[in-house]
């Protein structure tokens, strides 16, 4: 449920669909991760890994946006304060 | 909260286990368990109420230090290290944890019935480099063979002694509020060796132990004057369990600072994976070292002439109360308490 | 390393919490489901840097609690068989039966191992064709896609030596459960991460409409935390009741179909019982028929096998939010993690072990040193 861990693809074997796997880097470790729930990934790109498995694509522009809607808070305040 | 026929809620003599679990030999909670309420209180001696890695003694005019330890570890050989390397470092780090100069071992092989000569040799090898580097002798041993099926392939138990050349006390006794806290380097790269190399949670890694002696550097500062106050190496259990060691054992507080802490990166990956906390991860080549803030600059000046301790640093404080405990000041400035392992740390899902 | 050490920005998290102060203007009690989210709170101390009046409640987001007392007496009967190499993840070990867990179990000799991934326990059934190899398919949706691919390629090997019990549970039938309890003080609900990852958040929309609370997605790392409960605190504010997504590096609202495929072709959703809270309609997934020569239940004829909770431990009230680990008379005293009453106190996710674990003392007063 809960631990999924984001990695890099490192390399893709396998032509059949439901044994496509991989080797995925988690900061210097490589593990062989099944890719067949993200048909779409491509080496290079980051998974969300659980139990060995690949559960999703970790979308970068979408990683951005904790940051950016901090930001943007930060920026609300500047106007809503009253000068000090 | 009532009690219910099971058991559950009365506790037994030794925790409610009828039988040693492995967690017992795992350095948390069992462990301390089974010191409390069955070894300590058998063979009660001053030296074992120091509770300290290795026991100080008085022999003829001369202070010896003496400590033992077995290793059973599964694989035999790792990335880094084997079973005799750790035998030999286990304990010349024990002896060098009392500020002793680790000088002769003893070496007691139990070997399962069937073991390839050709991997007892690559073991005698191994402890006769390991032990060249520690400059230690061994000088003494025993040999016995078990039924097939009985042994894991090969245990190994060393014992030391070492002689204490200062006068210093070094063990949790004699650690004061204000003293500082010393790690030697990162954590976490035994534990993580020995796991990559485990059937069933294999992964590709260069992770290697980071099993060494760690006498060099520790003498190095009893020689350059520091006061030394206490010393532990971290092995299982790691690093969080000989803060608590030392936070139970002198009845203080140790504050540590998360941020201070270093993790390698592939280490770190590894932890991620499996969930584990590299607090807990077993070392066999790094130690804590607490001494008077006066002495701090003089202490990490001489550890950074060692390789072994090159990357050491500041981790944190000793206080005054709440007594006996460590706390944690995460990453994100909240604090915790950093207690025992409850067991052995298990690979996660959750 | 990338996608976790941002999200564990001291200074972004602070920034979280001066804007989460800002905007809180009346008391409010938010659950979080995950037990990796709560073990994450409790770890890094995240509920620190609450404004006082948001309150963390802990829900039912363990699937090893959530597991019946019923499910771990099967398991411990099938793996002290002789024939039998039980495969488990290690968070199950060290769950409290009647009278012994699996763990004590494996150490008077039964062969019980540890798996990272239900494929390593088929590669075993493959390996020893003279072992019956039996694999403890716990978990929420989030670990559905793994165990269906292990029943998948086991039917594709014509194994004839694996099997599956299967305690998967789902979690928009607990919430909805939760939500329509008596006495339900839970006012927006941050929702498991990894558990949308796959299944989307469709499903949550009738809920946040029909109980008006709001749902938002959230992950596991501080600041997705902070970021999530920022949102649920801002429509609360607002009066709104919508479904929101924290944690769009991962979730998309459809989820991950072919993973949904799948479980849909091995599984389907039957009624399940979940541990301290009873049986709850269509809230599991079982083995459909013709795969249900890969349940272990059936093939070691346990089906009718029943055992019933002991009373005395509350978890239930815990795991429903009512109650604080903390507040649980048993806490810390006859329940520990070497003596659990109940399975929130072992799992490493429970919320018992996690406030266990990495409690909290009054610090004030004492320097931190750095």
């Amino acid at each position: 449920m809960c631990l999924a861990i984001p990695g890099r693809i490192v390399t893709i074997d396998g032509v059949d669909p439901m044994l496509r796997s991989g080797k995925v880097d988690f900061a210097g470790i490589q593990k062989r991760v099944n890719l067949s729930y993200v048909p779409e990934a491509r080496v290079g790109d980051y998974v969300l890994v659980h139990v060995g498995f690949a559960i999703s694509t970790v979308d970068e522009s979408e990683a951005a946006q904790v940051f950016e809607y901090l930001k943007a808070m930060g920026d609300l305040t500047e106007i809503e304060e009253p000068p000090s | 909260m009532s009690t219910n026929e099971t058991g559950f809620g009365c506790p037994l003599p030794i925790g409610r286990h009828s039988r040693v679990l492995l967690a017992h030999g795992g350095g948390g909670q069992l462990t301390s368990q089974l010191l409390e309420q069955l070894f300590i209180p058998a063979f009660r001696n001053d030296a074992l109420a120091e509770r300290h890695d290795g026991a100080r003694l008085s022999m003829g005019g001369a202070t010896v230090a003496f400590s033992t330890d077995s290793f059973v570890v599964r694989p035999l050989f790792f990335a880094g290290g084997d079973i005799g390397t750790l035998a030999v470092n286990g304990t010349v780090n024990d002896l060098a944890m009392c500020g002793a100069r680790p000088q002769y071992l003893s070496c007691g092989f139990i070997i399962e019935e069937g073991l390839a000569l050709e991997v007892l040799e690559r073991v005698v090898d191994s402890m006769r480099l390991a032990a060249a580097a520690a400059v230690v002798a061994l000088v003494t041993g025993d040999t016995k063979v078990v039924d097939r099926g009985k042994g894991d392939g090969l245990y190994i138990n060393t014992a030391g002694i070492g002689l204490i050349e200062h006068g210093l006390v070094v063990a949790p006794s004699s650690v004061r509020a204000g003293d500082l806290i010393i790690l030697s380097g990162d954590i976490g790269r035994h534990g993580m060796a020995v796991m990559a190399a485990r059937e069933g949670l294999e992964f590709e890694s260069a992770i290697e132990s980071d099993c060494a002696p760690v006498a060099a550097p520790v003498l190095d500062l009893l020689d350059a004057g520091v006061e030394v106050h206490c010393l532990r190496d971290l092995t299982r259990g790691g690093l969080a369990s000989a803060l608590v060691e030392i936070a139970e054992a002198s009845r203080l507080q140790l504050a540590i600072d998360e941020t201070a802490v270093a993790v390698r990166d592939d280490v770190r990956g590894a932890c991620e994976i499996l969930g584990f906390d590299p607090m807990y991860v077993a070392n066999e080549g790094r130690f804590i070292a607490l001494v008077p803030e006066t002495d701090a600059d003089i202490a990490m000046r001489v550890l950074a002439r060692h390789e072994v301790s090159r990357a050491a640093v500041l981790i944190g404080r000793v206080g005054a109360a709440p007594e006996g405990l460590v706390t944690l000041r995460s990453r994100i400035g909240a604090t915790r308490v950093v207690d025992r392992l409850s067991g052995e740390q298990l690979p996660r899902i959750c | 390393m990338k996608f976790i050490d941002e999200y564990r920005d001291g200074d972004a998290a602070a920034g979280f919490a001066r804007a989460l102060a800002r905007i809180t203007t009346r008391p409010w009690t938010l659950m979080e489901v995950c037990g990796g989210q709560t073990h994450a709170i409790v770890k890094f101390g995240v509920d620190e840097l609450l404004p006082k009046g948001v309150t963390l409640v802990h829900g039912p987001g363990c699937p090893v609690c959530v597991t019946p007392l019923e499910l771990i007496e099967k398991a411990l009967i099938i793996a002290s068989r002789p024939e039998v190499t039980f495969c488990s993840f290690g968070d199950m070990l060290r769950v409290p039966g009647l009278s012994t867990d699996l763990l004590s179990v494996k150490a008077a000799g039964a062969d019980v191992r540890i798996v990272y991934s239900p494929l390593d326990a088929v590669e075993l059934a493959r390996t020893l064709p003279d072992r019956e190899v039996v694999f403890f398919a716990v978990g929420f949706e989030t670990t559905a896609p793994a165990n269906a691919m292990a029943v998948f390629q086991a039917a594709r090997h014509q194994l004839a030596n694996f099997s599956m019990l299967v305690s998967h549970v789902l979690v928009p039938p607990a919430m909805e459960a939760l939500l329509s309890a008596e006495g339900s003080r839970v006012q927006g609900f941050l929702a498991a991460g990894h558990v949308c990852t796959v299944m989307g958040f469709t499903e949550y929309e009738p809920l946040a409409a029909k109980y008006k609370v709001p749902i938002v997605v959230t992950g596991f790392e501080p600041l997705d935390i902070l970021q999530g409960v920022y949102m649920c605190v801002k429509q609360l504010e607002g009066g709104r009741a919508e479904v929101e997504n924290q944690y769009a590096r991962a979730v998309r609202r459809q989820g991950n179909v072919p993973a949904q495929q799948l479980v849909r072709q091995m599984f389907e959703v039957v009624p399940r019982k979940w541990r301290g809270v009873g049986e709850i309609p269509a809230s599991g997934l079982g083995l459909r028929a013709e795969y249900r020569r890969f349940d272990a239940e059936v093939r070691f004829d346990l089906e009718n096998t029943h055992a019933d909770e002991p009373p005395e431990c509350l978890s239930g009230l815990i795991m429903q939010g009512r109650m604080k680990p903390h507040e649980c008379p048993a806490f810390g005293t006859s329940c520990t993690p070497e003596h659990p009453l109940g399975a929130t106190m072992v799992s490493s996710e429970g919320a018992c072990a996690a406030y266990y674990r990495y409690r909290r003392v009054r610090v004030d007063t004492v320097s931190t040193g750095n």
